[in-house]
């Protein structure tokens, strides 16, 4: 239960550390709340896409990214603002039973910006180097630990195509145990729910929006078609950033 | 019309009680194809291979589904029984020019149970919306009463100790061609166009008579 609490904790941290656009509230009274820390606490917002709608086509279509981006994530955005919001009254309220009921609500709108907001980053058009492989030292640490890169692609590709019902599936580093992983999360948990050392890599959409209009229900047609457009270079990017320090082979 | 003991078939994918197009426009028949046609018929597809060899084949649906909860932590063909259950349950539970209010005995109960039809639709409206992920809203009937229970991915009230009475399927593929993310939408035109109130008063004369 702790370890839940602290994710959601952790969670609405790096959330609202992802953006800028703090706005100043009040209360339900008219009157600003009495402590700074809550006044100062930052609401989310949308962040851009990194390219044009069209961009990621033939692998995903414009259609699946507006729909995806304008209406699902921003649909988290709005949901996880409003909780903060009721968070914010019931803390200072010192209803602690509203601060746990809401836990949910946040977990599943926070995770889901969270969640986004690293996707959008994770893709990129053929021509910005979508799909081109990772070299090293990513790409020598992906042998050790998969054989081969096929072998990773054919893993994450297995665990999504297993996932029931929405989540997605990552593949991330472990820094406890010094190590690379494929992993799953059930509807929108981000990939901390499932170890607080665990940094997402690359994250792949499995609900059914992420590919309903294109692919219906071949998902794992979408699986193999959406490595064409994966940004190898934003997971060597926070690779490098997290094992500086770590002795990773 | 089925009550829930009649879904026990042998794993076969039955046809919606109308044809692919009858409940446009409401449902288009596109979405028909698909979540009839692929989803669940993959389901009972993959529940005959999955049982195969196991002391699971031969057992009735309702077998499989109760053995395999397991109280929440699901043994690997509860998914395909219950969703296959589930879906033949959804289909009946709609028919062309349905929905809107019940008469009868059934409102009765609805306005004694939800103080008003009015109440009960928002209640059923809001657990259907606020299923997080995917998963199906129910009308259920147990200990005398009607209430409304919202359930995540394949699990469905017959594990939870109640009949299932009436469902709608809030997995994105149910509404997804038709509605995309306008999740509220979908659910207010299940709610006015196409419920077959026949179908649950069915189910409840059965439930009643099964709880003696």
């Amino acid at each position: 239960m702790m370890r839940i609490v602290v994710s959601i904790i952790f969670i609405v941290i790096f959330a609202a550390s992802l953006d800028a656009g703090g706005k100043k509230t009040m209360d339900p009274r008219g009157k600003e709340t009495m402590d700074p820390c809550l006044e100062s606490m930052k609401t989310a917002s949308l962040p851009d896409l990194p390219y044009p709608y069209d961009a990621l086509e033939p692998a995903i279509s414009e259609e699946i990214m507006r729909l995806h981006h304008q209406k699902h994530h921003q649909a988290y955005v709005t949901q996880y603002n409003k909780a903060l919001g009721n968070l914010r009254s019931a803390m200072a309220a010192g209803d602690h039973s509203s601060v746990v009921k809401l836990q949910s609500v946040i977990k599943f709108n926070g995770g889901g910006h969270v969640n986004h907001a690293i996707f959008w980053k994770n893709l990129a058009p053929v021509h910005e180097g979508g799909g081109k492989p990772p070299h090293d030292p990513l790409s020598s640490a992906i042998d050790a630990h998969f054989g081969s890169l096929e072998g990773l692609i054919q893993k994450m590709n297995a665990e999504g195509a297993a996932v029931q019902g929405s989540g997605w599936v990552w593949f991330g580093l472990d820094k406890e145990l010094k190590r690379l992983v494929v992993e799953t999360t059930a509807n929108q948990d981000p990939l901390v729910t499932k170890g607080s050392l665990l940094v997402p890599l690359i994250g792949i959409d499995v609900w059914e929006h992420a590919y309903y209009p294109q692919y219906k229900n071949a998902r794992a047609e979408y699986l193999k078609n959406i490595w064409s457009v994966i940004n190898w270079k934003y997971a060597e990017d926070i690779f490098d950033k997290h094992t500086r320090d770590l002795d990773i082979d | 019309m089925a009550a829930s003991a009649a879904v026990t078939a042998n794993y076969v994918l039955k046809p919606p009680p109308f044809a692919l197009d009858a409940l446009e426009p409401h449902m288009s028949r596109q979405t028909l194809e698909f979540h009839w046609g692929k989803h669940h018929r993959a389901y009972v597809d993959n529940l005959k291979k999955q049982v195969l060899g196991t002391e699971l084949e031969g057992k009735t649906l309702d077998h499989i589904i109760h053995n395999t909860y397991n109280n929440g932590d699901l043994l690997p063909a509860f998914n395909n029984a219950a969703q296959a259950w589930n879906h033949e349950f959804f289909w009946e539970s709609m028919k062309p020019g349905g929905g809107g209010k019940p008469s009868g005995e059934l409102l009765a109960l609805l306005e004694r149970d939800f103080t008003s039809y009015e109440k009960f639709y928002e209640e059923f409206n809001a657990a259907a919306a606020t299923q997080f992920g995917a998963g199906w809203a129910w009308l259920a009937y147990a200990n005398d009463k009607l209430k409304v229970v919202k359930t995540p991915n394949a699990v469905n009230p017959l594990v939870l100790g109640s009949f299932p009475l009436l469902t709608i399927d809030v997995w994105e593929h149910a509404y997804y061609l038709d509605f995309q993310n306008r999740r509220p939408d979908y659910i207010k035109t299940f709610m006015n166009n196409l419920v077959s109130w026949e179908a649950v008063s069915a189910r409840l004369e059965a439930a009643k008579a099964a709880s003696g």
